[in-house]
């Protein structure tokens, strides 16, 4: 059997006939397992949605009580049958809740990443690799200029910039699910003991987090009358905020941004950020090579991203490779990166 | 290497002068000589390797990638000392012991380094640097640091580091030489002002403000002295004296680089001029036979790195004299335009000297009289020449020169631009800062083809939008594609989807290069006109009918 008989292609996506669902569906379907809760992946609508608890209650967070018609927790590592197919979610490190999912149908074993990173994350569990015959994953930096350094050097950067210019403001722009959090537990690593200060866009999704037992210290909602004295203070915000009218009542901020485009000096400076910090939650090159390699995948499908490197990549080692050119994912982190050309 | 790296990395991403010049006078206050001096050296253009070529670094990273892999890469990136800084392989194991080189190790090692033994010692080093340090080091051996810092601010944070201006720095500064530990010392008050016997320095020129026709409700003719302004390059020659008393000539360009090399009959020209001792400001242009050749045609000279005999020949250069700075030791500086004006006109009806003229003054009573002039210099005296004309220059009779663009005295009035409605063909990824957005914008307009109108491509455009309008544009592009052609993605151009642009331009050429058998100059993009229908964009005729013949 091949893969392409147990998962094909549809307008909505991803669709496995011998289960009946799709996976992480771009329009609203009948049953949707969703991967994880950024919003390109998670859409309101569907009929039924299988997902992580986690991931659950992000999506009912943000989409609201009713963002679909009835919903379903996965427990990462426990088997569910769904028709004719055995499904389990696993653990993917791209943000709380992430998983991949495996697929057994007609005596086969797909693994679709969903996005996914392997560099150490301490907001969610690490990615666990998964042997199986395709693997379907995803390639947001799939080139080999991606390489992403340890984050903890990055923090120290912003730590440092915070003493080089102790009265300006340092505005953090970082993706307000995951990214955020991420930073703010890597400054604390990094023995960074005063106030973070946050965005009021990320207070939701931040309490979520410490309910589900992480501590980020003393995290404070920024104030209208806070703003002109937070020189050499953190703020973190969603990306677009550092170019709204919001960012100019700080004292001469530093624009820092946390994102894996970062490495790239001619994204940074489209988007008029003086302070990159390559912080990324998706795998870098080396870790997508290396985690197809962990597979022991014999077919990779490739839904998004930089398609054709990784594609040319596999098939010079032997595998069957597949770029899905997939519309329509990878459009939060374009919006992080450029976060001036929303219209 | 490393702090030099993360100094240059800072910069290239901060856009405030001031805090610009924070970052380099706490480096240069920080960091020890002579690696402070070689950083300054770096950031005024005072370093150049000869045998560090592009295409040494391509060869480098292209034995070490895969070349499908770094084709794509290079693509996406859109500069390749950055593509291959990123695509360089992490050693297998770093010796924690090899320290990385500093910044004048580099250089003092660069300059003993034979062109063959340069790819292996380059090696080495990348494989000693991080991603930053690696970048860093590629763009200086390359000579294209583009970190938005101009010698003139390096020198000012020099100047910050003591009490001292940014012209007390200037004034000595071409009498110094790379470390630099003599200026350091000085502006460190550990020693006196260095002695300059440079016979021949540069002074900073003076600029004009472009003029705003608001302002001329503002200003009143009688205060101010009209000239061409004239489509060249803008120079200063300078002839002095040795201390053996031999003489010294030295051609400088506005920012005070020297092109004394690419112009030795300027040069020699300068050197039987029977000026004596000065410092001309002029307008550095090619004349044929008497007549003012446009632009281009100095282009395909200075372009040159060696000038053959025959270039010489074919591209004869000359300036024409706009100011007078010194003569024979005496700065004219602090004296009034029309002083200086009268010093210059005396100068060059005395020395009568073949290559070298006065920028002629154009007369007017009146803005309207000289805003008549502006439209046609054929009829106000320029006659043949109008063609290198980009507009006219005011200055006030009473004023000074002040080094830098002070506002109020100099003021350029260029001509307007052509406009047209043209219509969005195909989008290229641009290098540098627009590298990964879709900003080279090949545009048509329409004509009769054989099945009815059709679009003939008639320019390129890459400038004139704003970062916002380049994220639309580039949004757009993504969503009208039609065909990809490697970098180049050919967009939806029929009379009902496409896109219309308004094309501002100086200028047009016939060129049988060009398909439409017309070269724009300079052009860009005025307006993105979302509310036009393609349909709606203008015709050849109406560019046939701007043609000069």
């Amino acid at each position: 059997m091949a893969a392409g008989d147990v998962l094909s292609l549809t307008p909505a996506g991803l669709y496995c006939r011998a289960g009946d669902f799709h996976i992480d569906p771009l329009r609203p379907v009948e049953r949707a397992l969703i991967t994880h809760g950024h919003s390109d992946h998670a859409r309101a609508g569907h009929g039924a949605v299988l997902a992580t608890p986690e991931t659950l209650g992000i999506m009912e967070l943000r989409l609201g009580e009713r963002f679909a018609g009835g919903a379903q927790d996965a427990a990462y590592g426990e088997p569910l049958t769904l028709g004719e197919a055995r499904v389990s979610f696993h653990p993917a490190g791209h943000v709380l809740g992430s998983a991949q999912i495996l697929i057994e149908a007609q005596g086969c074993r797909l693994v679709v990443s969903g996005d996914y990173k392997r560099a150490r994350d301490p907001t969610c569990p690490a990615f666990e690799p998964i042997r199986c015959d395709a693997f379907i994953t995803e390639a947001t930096f799939g080139l080999p200029v991606f390489r992403h350094p340890d984050a903890q050097g990055e923090v120290e950067k912003l730590i440092a910039s915070c003493g080089l210019f102790p009265d300006r403001a340092h505005l953090v722009g970082a993706y307000s699910l995951g990214k955020a959090q991420r930073v703010m537990a890597l400054l604390r690593e990094a023995g960074w003991d005063r106030p973070i200060w946050i965005h009021g866009a990320m207070e939701k999704v931040t309490a979520f987090y410490q309910a589900q037992g992480l501590d980020f210290g003393d995290i404070r909602k920024v104030a209208a009358q806070d703003r002109p004295k937070l020189g050499g203070e953190i703020v973190i915000c969603p990306p677009s905020a550092t170019q709204d009218l919001w960012a100019r009542k700080f004292p001469d901020p530093v624009v820092a941004f946390a994102s894996g485009w970062m490495r790239i000096r001619a994204r940074a400076r489209q988007g008029g950020v003086q302070l990159p910090l390559v912080i990324s939650d998706h795998a870098d090159w080396d870790e997508l090579c290396a985690t197809v390699e962990d597979t022991g995948c014999s077919e990779l499908w490739i839904t998004h991203g930089a398609e054709d490197a990784l594609a040319h990549w596999a098939t010079q080692r032997g595998l069957r490779a597949r770029p899905l050119h997939l519309i329509g994912y990878g459009d939060e982190e374009e919006a992080e990166a450029a976060p001036e050309t929303q219209p | 290497m490393n702090r030099f790296a993360a100094l240059l990395d800072r910069l290239a991403y901060e856009p405030s002068r001031n805090n610009k010049l924070r970052l380099l006078t706490d480096y240069f206050r920080s960091q020890p000589d002579p690696d402070r001096g070689y950083a300054l050296a770096a950031m005024t253009g005072g370093l150049t390797f000869a045998h560090a070529k592009p295409a040494l670094i391509r060869a480098l990273i292209s034995e070490r990638t895969d070349p499908t892999l770094f084709a794509m890469s290079y693509d996406y990136v859109g500069d390749l000392s950055e593509t291959a800084a990123l695509l360089w392989p992490p050693p297998q194991a770093r010796d924690e012991a090899l320290a990385p080189p500093s910044l004048s190790d580099i250089v003092e090692q660069l300059h003993e380094t034979s062109k063959a033994a340069l790819p292996q010692r380059l090696a080495g080093w990348l494989d000693m640097l991080d991603e930053t340090g690696r970048w860093a080091l590629l763009k200086l051996i390359t000579g294209g640091l583009r970190i938005g810092v101009s010698a003139r601010l390096a020198k000012t944070a020099v100047a910050a580091m003591g009490a001292l201006a940014p012209d007390d720095v200037e004034e000595v500064w071409h009498g110094l030489r790379a470390p630099y530990l003599d200026l350091f010392a000085w502006v460190e008050g550990r020693e006196p002002r260095p002695v300059t016997d440079d016979p021949a320095p540069f002074r900073t020129p003076m600029l004009a403000h472009a003029l705003d026709e608001r302002d001329f409700a503002t200003l009143d003719p009688t205060d101010f002295s009209a000239e061409w302004k004239w489509d060249g390059v803008r120079v200063q020659a300078v002839a002095g004296l040795d201390a053996q008393g031999l003489g010294v000539q030295r051609l400088y360009s506005r920012t005070g680089e020297d092109m004394s090399q690419s112009c030795p009959d300027m040069l020699e020209a300068l050197g039987n001029a029977g000026f004596g001792e000065v410092a001309i400001d002029g307008e550095l242009l090619v004349v044929r036979e008497g007549r003012v050749q446009p632009f281009g045609v100095l282009q395909q000279r200075l372009n040159r790195k060696s000038v053959s005999a025959r270039l010489l020949a074919d591209h004869p250069l000359h300036i024409r004299a706009y100011d007078l700075l010194m003569e024979n030791g005496e700065d004219l500086r602090p004296l009034h335009f029309m002083e200086r004006r009268a010093r210059l006109e005396a100068l060059i009806a005395r020395s009568q000297p073949a290559r070298f003229d006065l920028s002629p003054l154009v007369p007017f009573d009146s803005w309207e009289a000289l805003a008549q002039a502006r439209f046609s210099p054929s009829s106000a005296g320029a006659g043949e020449d109008a063609d290198a004309i980009e507009g006219v220059m005011l200055k006030r009779l009473q004023s000074i020169y002040v080094p830098g663009r002070p506002k109020g005295p100099w003021w350029k009035w260029k001509r307007d631009p052509f406009n047209v409605d043209a219509v969005l063909m195909y989008a290229q990824r641009g290098h540098g800062r627009r590298s990964s957005f879709y900003s080279d914008f090949t545009f048509g307009v329409w004509r009769a083809g054989a099945n009815g109108d059709e679009l003939a491509p008639v320019g390129k455009a890459y400038f004139g939008f704003t970062d916002e309008e380049l994220g639309l544009l580039d949004k757009w592009v993504r969503n009208n594609t039609l065909n990809r052609f490697g970098p180049v993605r050919e967009v939806s151009h029929g009379p009902g989807d496409g896109l219309v642009l308004e094309i501002a331009f100086e200028g047009l050429n016939r060129s049988a290069r060009h398909k439409s058998g017309l070269a724009m100059r300079f052009p860009r993009i005025a307006r993105i006109r979302w509310d036009k229908p393609a349909k709606d964009a203008d015709r050849i005729e109406a560019l046939e009918r701007l043609l000069r013949d």
